[in-house]
């Protein structure tokens, strides 16, 4: 039996009354006191804290950094502007996606790369072997595999939260772009305004030392609760963003988990990245199947229901599903036959040995409120 | 109602210790949630227990009364369960054997089977559950009840637990 592995927030955690599960070989808390609804609504209406620490950040340094990126992901990075990031994805040579992850072009001479948890050995090794490469190659680059903690602040109160311990103004901080200052007296936090929710948030990084105190000035503010992993996941399935083991893997290509947007313009002109050769072609040839939402029309559908044609026949599997406390309805996302992936398309699903009536939706589920500025 | 370890709606890497309600969840120590114990479980919702109501180890209960049986879930099930949103009942009419599995109860994380504690005929369902699902956690022995069935072998009734030995067979799944 291995042990769990603890963020710094772990006894603060069990001091807040966290009910603490295991998340990919992490003890994190799956809810405090609240219940999972009062926890989803709570960071809707209001503002939550997220401990995310479990992820993998990583600083590429060196001159030759963005080849270096650019050699294992999607993404246009040269493109990016200053202090602007991403959304992309690690692909493998079969055009599967490894991970997904945010890229950030800091102007502090190098990217700042956050990962899933559940990936950190295989990703940290991944980029590894190519930092290798490149070094034999004679180019610049070099790791840091950070120990900084990872806060998600979360919903429409951060900006009222967060502004009264910052010096500069919010509003410069559009959304998926980063800064670097000093939170609440804790100096040296990384501030991307991104997140897994769908509301106008960000994720700071900061000290190891100093995560406790930090959150303390943050939970201090009356608009802000603690949430756990049971939230995070409702509420990023209504945003209709991947939880990858579930929804996008290693089998899945970005084509047919609709994430297209996130291949660069160049780089598909280009080829440059693993598995372009079979990814490329499938955004003018199509897929055989494709991820989509849907709502189902009677009991909750959850990961590997089976999706049916009108007539029954299987095609195609849920990949995430919860009721969502928010429309309270049962919403997922799956992967269908492509001929059945248009919106408002009725299908079925499998529950419990009876068929029910489903319909292919439109993603988010409910709208995202990210701040564009 | 048979509460699963796993939460089948998170990432495989997901499995949370939530309390393995069946009789074979004792024997595994890591199922059992550590924050179970020393929290103050909130049984003021529900109202006073009649002596009459005889529980499953599955944590239903059933309430006999002129030959009808009413069933519901605990007061330790609905509080381990979370918010119910969602309840799936039988039809009207449909017989079940004892532990058959009747319908399921689902909050946002996860969905429990729930399991006849007798043999019987469905004479009712709650109709009231399908707009307030909610009815569940806030008044499991009355307003939320589930089914009502008839009684086809009324010794099962005495098979089952009375209300100290499921006291006592709560406080030993704490353990």
């Amino acid at each position: 039996i291995v042990a769990l592995k603890k963020t710094p927030l772990f006894d603060f955690h069990k001091a807040h009354d966290g009910k603490m599960v295991n998340f990919a070989g992490w003890s994190l808390p799956v809810q405090y006191k609240d219940s999972h609804i009062v926890s989803h609504m709570h960071t809707r209406e209001h503002c939550s804290i997220f401990d995310v620490s479990h992820m993998l950040q990583t600083k590429v340094h060196g001159k030759d950094r963005v080849k270096f990126m650019e050699s294992l992901v999607v993404a246009d990075i040269a493109e990016l502007k200053s202090n602007q990031g991403t959304l992309s994805l690690f692909t493998n040579e079969k055009g599967g996606i490894i991970d997904d992850l945010i890229v950030t072009k800091t102007d502090q001479g190098y990217l700042y790369v956050v990962s899933n948890a559940g990936c950190a050995e295989k990703d940290s090794v991944h980029m590894k072997v190519r930092l290798a490469e490149f070094k034999a190659a004679g180019l610049d680059v070099d790791l840091e595999f950070l120990d900084e903690a990872l806060l998600a602040v979360q919903g429409p109160s951060m900006f009222r939260v967060l502004q009264e311990g910052l010096k500069d103004n919010l509003n410069k901080l559009t959304f998926m772009t980063s800064t670097v200052a000093t939170v609440f007296g804790v100096p040296d936090c990384r501030i991307t305004r991104c997140g897994y929710t769908g509301e106008d948030g960000v994720e700071i990084s900061v000290s190891r030392l100093r995560a406790v105190e930090l959150i303390e000035k943050l939970l201090a503010n009356s608009e802000v609760k603690l949430a756990g992993l049971a939230a995070r996941d409702s509420l990023r399935l209504e945003a209709g963003l991947c939880l990858y083991g579930n929804d996008i893997d290693e089998t899945t290509t970005p084509v047919e988990a609709t994430l297209v947007w996130t291949i660069g313009k160049r780089r598909r002109k280009d080829k440059d990245f693993p598995g372009a050769e079979i990814i490329v072609p499938q955004i003018k040839a199509k897929t055989f199947r494709k991820r989509v939402g849907l709502v189902s029309t009677g009991p909750p559908v959850r990961q590997h229901t089976p999706i049916l044609s009108p007539d029954g026949k299987v095609i195609g599997e849920v990949t995430s599903g919860c009721p969502s406390p928010c429309l309270k309805k049962n919403v997922a996302m799956g992967y269908v036959d492509s001929e059945f992936a248009k919106n408002g398309t009725e299908i079925q699903v499998e529950v419990r040995k009876k068929a029910v009536g489903a319909v292919v939706s439109r993603m988010p589920f409910v709208p995202t409120n990210y701040y564009m500025g | 109602m048979a509460m699963r370890a796993t939460l089948r709606c998170l990432s495989a890497n997901f499995s949370p210790r939530l309390p393995l309600l069946s009789s074979a969840g004792r024997d595994n120590r890591a199922a059992r949630l550590r924050w179970v114990s020393g929290t103050r479980r909130t049984f003021s919702s529900c109202s006073v227990l009649s002596t009459a109501l005889k529980f499953t180890e599955k944590h239903e209960w059933v309430q006999v009364e002129g030959g009808i049986g009413t069933v519901g879930i605990s007061s330790y099930a609905q509080d381990a369960l979370g918010d119910v949103v969602y309840c799936g009942l039988p039809e009207v009419g449909q017989r079940l054997e004892q532990m058959d599995e009747f319908g399921a109860l689902e909050s946002v994380k996860a969905a429990s089977e729930l399991y006849s504690p007798l043999t019987g005929e469905v004479t009712a369902i709650n109709t009231q559950l399908a707009e307030n699902p909610g009815l569940v956690n806030k008044d499991c022995y009355a307003e939320g009840w589930l089914i009502k069935m008839t009684i086809e072998k009324p010794e099962e009734v005495d098979g089952l637990m009375d209300q100290a030995a499921y006291d006592k067979f709560i406080k030993s799944l704490e353990e």
